[in-house]
């Protein structure tokens, strides 16, 4: 086993018992990412130089005894996390020379914890996509088939992952844009509760909907990305003052004697067969567990995609206004005057999907649609949130599939943006409700392509996610199958 | 039709943006096909319902009143495409 292959968990092991430096790990990683980088793209930076001074002095660290939960571990960040000195992107020619004066608050964390940055990954532009295509930077490879998406937005930061790139990675989930990405390329990602994780310095695209969460390769790192990431911001208004536990102590409980509820709206019509064998197959370890399955109802299920699709764009378009050329970013040289500047900049800063989603969103807010369209979405968004309220009186937590298909292939659905829209059926109705979700991987197709399945539990109980995650990882055996690159 | 092509182009005077003709018409076709989707929503029934913004509503979130560090001017005006000695440069507002 290389370095780069292993886990937080593991590699801090080695560090503790001087088997490795963070020199050795980065050094590893860093010859991965020469080797597979090419075919792969999960990065638009990479900070190579900086990595190796993080490390360097990881291990003076080291040496002093001095080793914190993340010391000298090399984690990658998707491109939408501002990170001072160095260039935050989006994945958009608006942004493509910005950088930042500040760090996020998971940034600051992370790097606190004594992690060690590998650079920024690839994403759909402002988050806006569910398959990594629509980034300025060019596309992303799902590392399992390079002729296939490895989902979205954050596809760099699932692919890193699991093409051994970074030993973990931070992304954003505003309509599945975590879970996705982590079901299609076959690693653990979660998306917490909203308000749970701080948000400042987050680049927003909808902000009654993002979340920050990690990626990680088995589900004991993400209890520990998750004891780093979680609590209260002062710096953010919507981040809630509760307290966090001690996520790793959820890991060995077991779910003997749990209620899991099977939600019946989820197993619609056209959901690949491969995918609902696997996740059928899951339901059976689970009940091997001592877990007890149960039917439940979702009704509001069919109206979720709508909702999301008013909302999201809606507040996007608000959002989105503050790139207008004259603070940060592209300035177009065309207009003669200020609208002109504006407009130009604009039009050549943003691609079409950010576009496309600034015109619908300004639409259903504007004079005269605006109780047809938000109000209406808003309303039926309640009706939702009360779906999942009923549905945990019932259950401990619910067991979904994640994806209706395993990865499509490039090019596939650009074309048609509400089919692009349609493959994250799944986990909209999550951030609409604003609980968490977790996908661990649970299976592969018989062309080799990963199936994940999606844990959703109620406001703040990401520990019940990971002792469900946990168990299952534990009794699957799915074997460590890795992508040939 | 739910949008007409004539309302694209106000919509994206409204959002400071410009299109060619073949790319309204594009957007016209496509927000069509959206907005005849959104159309399900009317099935529902919202009698009564409050409209819900947040997941988790906060009320309030109030900090204390103190004075605390700031971006300096100069790290404020790093990232800006035109700058004249403390001020944003734009093009001219007014004739």
């Amino acid at each position: 086993m290389e370095l780069n292959q292993l886990t937080i968990h593991e590699l801090q092991e080695k560090i503790k018992a001087g088997e490795t430096t963070s020199t050795e790990i980065v050094q590893a990683v860093f010859r991965r990412i020469d080797a597979v980088e090419k075919d792969v793209h999960a990065y638009i930076l990479l900070t190579r130089e900086k990595a190796l001074e993080g490390a360097a002095h990881a291990d003076e660290e080291i040496k002093k005894g001095n080793i914190k939960t993340l010391t000298g571990i090399p984690i990658a960040l998707k491109d939408l996390l501002c990170t001072k000195g160095v260039t935050t992107t989006c994945a958009s020619h608006i942004l493509h020379n910005y950088v930042p004066p500040y760090d996020a608050t998971v940034v600051e964390k992370l790097r606190d914890a004594g992690a060690v940055f590998t650079g920024k990954t690839n994403m759909d532009e402002f988050a806006m996509g569910s398959s990594t295509e629509t980034s300025y930077f060019g596309i992303t490879k799902n590392p399992w088939d390079l002729e296939r998406i490895p989902g979205g937005s954050s596809g760099g930061s699932a692919a890193a992952v699991v093409a051994d790139e970074c030993i973990a990675s931070i992304g954003s989930d505003t309509g599945g844009s975590i879970r996705q990405p982590a079901a299609l390329c076959g690693v653990v990602g979660m998306k917490p509760t909203y308000g749970r994780v701080s948000r400042y310095g987050l680049v927003a695209f909808a902000s009654s909907l993002d979340q920050i969460g990690p990626f990680t390769k088995d589900v004991e790192d993400c209890a520990i990305m998750m004891n780093i990431l979680a609590g209260y911001d002062p710096r953010e208004s919507t981040s809630v003052p509760v307290d966090v536990p001690d996520y790793r102590q959820f890991l060995s409980r077991g779910i003997g004697g749990w209620k899991v509820g099977i939600p019946k709206e989820y197993f619609i019509e056209g959901i690949d067969a491969e995918v609902k064998d696997a996740i059928q197959q899951t339901i059976k370890v689970i009940e091997g567990m001592g877990a007890k399955c149960i039917e439940v109802s979702l009704p509001h299920t069919e109206y979720c995609l709508a909702v999301y699709y008013i909302i999201a764009p809606a507040e996007a378009s608000s959002n989105l206004a503050r790139y207008d050329g004259v603070k940060y970013g592209f300035r177009s040289l065309d207009g003669r005057d200020l609208m002109e500047m504006y407009k130009k900049s604009r039009s050549a800063g943003f691609g079409a999907e950010v576009k496309r989603r600034i015109m619908l969103g300004t639409y259903v807010l504007s004079s005269g649609y605006y109780d047809a369209y938000y109000k209406k979405a808003s309303q039926v968004r309640a009706l939702i949130k009360q779906d999942f309220d009923e549905a945990f009186k019932q259950c401990d937590v619910l067991l979904t599939p994640t994806t209706p298909t395993p990865a499509f292939k490039i090019g596939e659905k650009t074309d048609d943006p509400l089919q692009m829209y349609l493959s994250d059926i799944f986990t909209i109705s999550t951030n609409l409700a604003g609980i968490p979700g977790m996908v661990v991987p649970c299976g592969f197709t018989r062309a080799g392509l990963p199936v994940g399945v999606q844990f959703l539990a109620g406001h703040f109980e990401e520990g019940k996610l990971i002792q469900i995650a946990a168990a299952y990882e534990k009794n699957a055996n799915l074997g460590k199958r890795r992508p040939k690159l | 039709m739910k949008i007409e092509k004539d309302e694209v182009t106000h919509v994206a005077r409204l959002a400071r943006l410009e299109f060619t003709e073949a790319e309204t018409e594009k957007f016209t076709a496509q927000l069509n096909n959206i907005l005849i989707y959104m159309d399900m929503l009317n099935r529902a029934d919202t009698t009564g319902v409050e409209p819900m913004t947040h997941a988790i509503a906060q009320k309030n979130a109030f900090r204390e009143d103190l004075v605390k560090e700031s971006l300096s001017r100069e790290a404020t005006l790093a990232n800006a495409p035109d700058v004249r000695g403390d001020f944003f440069r734009v093009p001219k507002v007014i004739e």
